[in-house]
């Protein structure tokens, strides 16, 4: 068994968090582990990658075009960007609230129309899973937990290879222990959205 | 964040976490950088580490500071470990040519982190060949755990050499993260004597001739340890072979299934008896490596010299590429010659139109205070604006457009000078606090003694901030049971000489503008110090005081000279009306201080 998820999203929302809990519940399943990240420059407000790959026998921290098993995309515009990451079978869970570039804040570009950024990827593969994550974890206390939403709503994917008590568990360990209790939350209201 | 210095166990781990882990392992005592992405997190760690692991940690001022203080400690048979990025070892390359004449007594290593397809720089050189200029034996690990155990391997080899050695990694090494089995640690020896020898240390021409002749010496005795390296390993059998290296390795191992794989760790020098025993009846082979033909070329040369017609495939045949990073689609090239994993067909990209995405200065950076100030100033002038490394490297993009020309850490106040002196154009440099002590006095020295008329920008924003927040002289220290005080910068311009030297409020936009136009017009070098602490670096401190900026909207006459002039991300255009977005807001007050008409209020 090989697994890739691609997580994909802006500096500042969590992606390199999200990734350490998925590595970690993989790594205590005992599963091997490689990922990668993105560090410097591009975590000031650009768009961020980390890989995650795990199985019985993974090495490369790197994985093809096409290849990825389930992207994680943080932000919309940012998984549509990334849609070559994945092929028709993968499953691709989109967080609809937008991140506005600078330059669409500033009025020098557009953000497009979310409907049609669904249409994006639902035209060309059927597994999409859209969740409003960023509201669910305001309702459950602090946008900040938008990532614990987004590791909830993994949970409750298909499939997934990872049972939902592991990614718990690893999400616990993360997060300081002030935020546990809104941490629990955020993830419970993401995997029941789902 | 994994405790590195837990007893024993496993952790998920990142190539530098598990680099400093190794460091613990083997008992390094002494450590030194100049903070540079992909090595940065490592001086981070140490900062937080260093005294409850008992070893001595330094942020040298640069990297040949770094490489110098380092170079004591291992003369003085302290094990050393100096790091910095690929281009900071141009900057320490100085004292690394001479001190592997010299050699060292306690362990050494040189950590380069190479960046392959420039993630955070300002190119992709392959410092491997600095292993083969300086003549030091290099070690490249794959992998987090071959990074943390590589270490311990690579000081052993530098002590019974008594020479440097060279660890490179790149950015997929650096940044990949992986399960780590951790070892035992060791206990750091952190002070050692240094016994006088000046035929070695001292390399005035006599000795120097004899020292060139004894590092050649010691070249053939590392080339016998690399032939007996278990660095250096064959895997799977075949009559096909692929030779590679670093992260290389984990694609060709994961995604290449009918070949017998030659992995070398020990790069510097090479096996050659081993490469040419593993090429000896293979129908071909192939070299898999990022950059460079390093490997390549010399496999060539060794199959020369032993008299092997074997075809090698790479670089040189146009199979694999020389530029960017590989990945695993990297091994479609040499498809047709081996069996490469078939990849599933990717999704074609979006023909929705997606936004751009650069990396971006954040809301409240100071910097944009300070860009939109020198812009008013020099107004329709012709100005050559001569930016450095660091944050303001961002000021390239609109609406500041503040960067025409960077090379180096330091280049843009040296290259000012030329512009001012071989041109008719205004030449405005920018540098950060951390570059002019890294390497901006020399050229404002340069342009009093020579009298270049420019204008050198100090962006103080106290701290290293790109790589992550790192103290700098500017800062002074406090960690690691050492607290220094910081040295002001105003001060230090004044004393060389300068005339106009004079110190703003980058938050204040309209005062910073005044000074700017000041200094433009002002005849001989003028140096403005833009002081004001990063608000990333203050919410780190918990020390932001978050204010909130709001929108009069009958106030507002839509002249939108906030949006042109700061575009700070916090400030939205929407249907024509200007509005604040709260969650980035940090009430900075910079794009109420341009409001021509008061139409921004900024709110305690």
């Amino acid at each position: 068994m090989k697994y890739t998820v691609q997580i994909v999203g802006v500096g500042g929302q969590g992606v390199l968090l999200a990734s350490m809990v998925l590595g970690n519940a993989a790594m205590n399943i005992g599963y091997k582990v490689a990922m990668s990240e993105v560090h410097g420059m591009a975590q000031r407000g650009g768009s961020v990658l980390s890989t995650l790959r795990f199985g019985d026998d993974v090495i490369s921290p790197l994985e093809a075009a096409g290849s990825a098993d389930l992207i994680m995309g943080f932000e919309p515009a940012e998984t549509c960007r990334n849609l070559p990451l994945a092929n028709r079978d993968s499953v691709i869970l989109m967080n609809l609230d937008p991140v506005l570039p600078s330059m669409v804040a500033a009025g020098f570009e557009e953000y497009p129309d979310i409907e049609d950024l669904k249409k994006a990827v639902s035209d060309v593969n059927p597994n999409l899973f859209v969740i409003d994550a960023t509201k669910i974890a305001i309702e459950a206390g602090k946008a900040v937990a938008a990532n614990a939403v987004m590791i909830g709503a993994v949970a409750a994917i298909k499939g997934f290879p990872i049972p939902k008590d592991k990614l718990l568990e690893a999400l616990i360990e993360q997060v300081p222990e002030k935020f546990r209790d809104l941490n629990v939350k955020a993830f419970e209201m993401g995997y029941n959205s789902l | 964040m994994p405790n590195l210095l837990a007893e024993g166990g496993r952790q998920l781990l990142l190539g530098n976490e598990a680099i400093s882990r190794g460091l613990i392992e083997a008992g390094a005592g002494f450590a030194s950088t100049y903070p540079g992405t992909p090595s940065s997190e490592v001086g981070n760690i140490l900062e937080k580490i260093s005294g409850e692991a008992g070893l001595y940690f330094e942020f040298s001022t640069n990297e040949k500071v770094a490489m110098e203080v380092s170079a004591a400690a291992a003369s003085s048979g302290v094990r050393s470990f100096v790091f910095m990025k690929h281009v900071g070892l141009n900057v320490a390359a100085d004292p690394m040519m001479t001190l592997a004449y010299a050699g060292v007594k306690g362990g050494m290593l040189i950590m380069s982190a190479d960046d392959p397809s420039c993630h955070s720089s300002q190119n992709e050189q392959d410092n491997r060949y600095y292993s083969t200029l300086a003549l030091i034996p290099m070690v490249e690990p794959s992998t987090p755990q071959e990074a943390k155990d590589m270490v311990k391997v690579a000081y052993e080899i530098s002590e019974k050499l008594e020479l440097p050695v060279l660890f490179r990694t790149t950015t997929r090494v650096n940044h990949a993260r992986g399960v780590v089995e951790f070892g035992s640690k060791a206990v750091p020896k952190i002070k050692g004597h240094f016994d006088k020898d000046v035929s070695r240390f001292v390399n005035i021409p006599a000795y120097a001739k004899n020292n060139r002749t004894r590092l050649l010496d010691l070249n053939a005795k590392a080339q016998q340890l690399s032939e007996e390296s278990p660095l250096n390993f064959i895997e799977g059998s075949g009559d096909v072979g692929i030779i590679t290296s670093g992260v290389s390795y984990t694609y060709v191992r994961e995604f290449i299934s009918d070949a017998s794989i030659l992995k070398l760790g020990f790069t510097n020098p090479l096996p050659e008896k081993k490469i040419a025993d593993f090429i000896k009846g293979k129908k071909f082979v192939i070299v898999a490596e990022e950059l460079e033909p390093f490997l390549e070329d010399q496999v060539f040369r060794i199959c020369a010299q032993n008299n092997l017609s074997v075809p090698v495939y790479g670089k040189r045949s146009g199979h694999l590429p020389r530029a960017w990073e590989y990945s695993p689609d990297t091994l479609k090239g040499i498809r047709e010659l081996v069996k490469v994993t078939d990849f599933t067909q990717p999704l074609p990209a979006v023909t929705v139109k997606l936004p751009s995405r650069p990396p971006t200065l954040c809301a409240g950076c100071p910097h944009r205070g300070m860009f939109a100030a020198a812009k008013k100033a020099a107004g329709n002038s012709d100005v050559i604006y001569c930016s450095d490394i660091g944050c303001y490297t961002l000021g390239v993009q609109p609406p500041f457009q503040a960067a025409d020309f960077i090379i180096c850490m330091g280049g843009g106040a040296g290259a000012a000078g030329g512009f001012a002196q071989s041109t008719e154009q205004t030449a405005i440099a920018f540098m950060g606090d951390s570059t002019f002590f890294h390497a901006g006095i020399p050229p404002i020295i340069n342009a009093l003694f020579n009298n270049h008329k420019e204008v050198i920008v100090v962006l103080d924003n106290r701290t290293t901030a790109m790589t992550g927040h790192q103290p700098n002289p500017g800062t002074g220290r406090d960690f690691g049971g050492i607290t220094t005080e910081p040295i002001d910068i105003l001060s230090l311009v004044k004393g060389v000489g300068v005339k106009f030297a004079k110190e703003v409020d980058p938050y204040d936009v309209k005062a910073a503008t005044q000074v700017m136009k000041e200094a433009i017009a002002f005849d001989g070098l003028a140096v403005v110090i833009s002081k004001c602490p990063c608000p990333l670096e203050l919410k780190k401190q918990k020390q932001l005081v978050i204010r909130e900026c709001t929108v009069d909207q009958d106030k507002c006459t839509k002249c939108y000279n906030c949006v042109r002039s700061i575009a700070c991300p916090a400030l939205i255009k929407k249907d024509g009306i200007i509005t604040m977005d709260p969650t980035q807001c940090i009430g900075c007050g910079m794009c109420a201080n341009v409001c021509p008409v008061d139409a921004i209020e900024v709110r305690k």
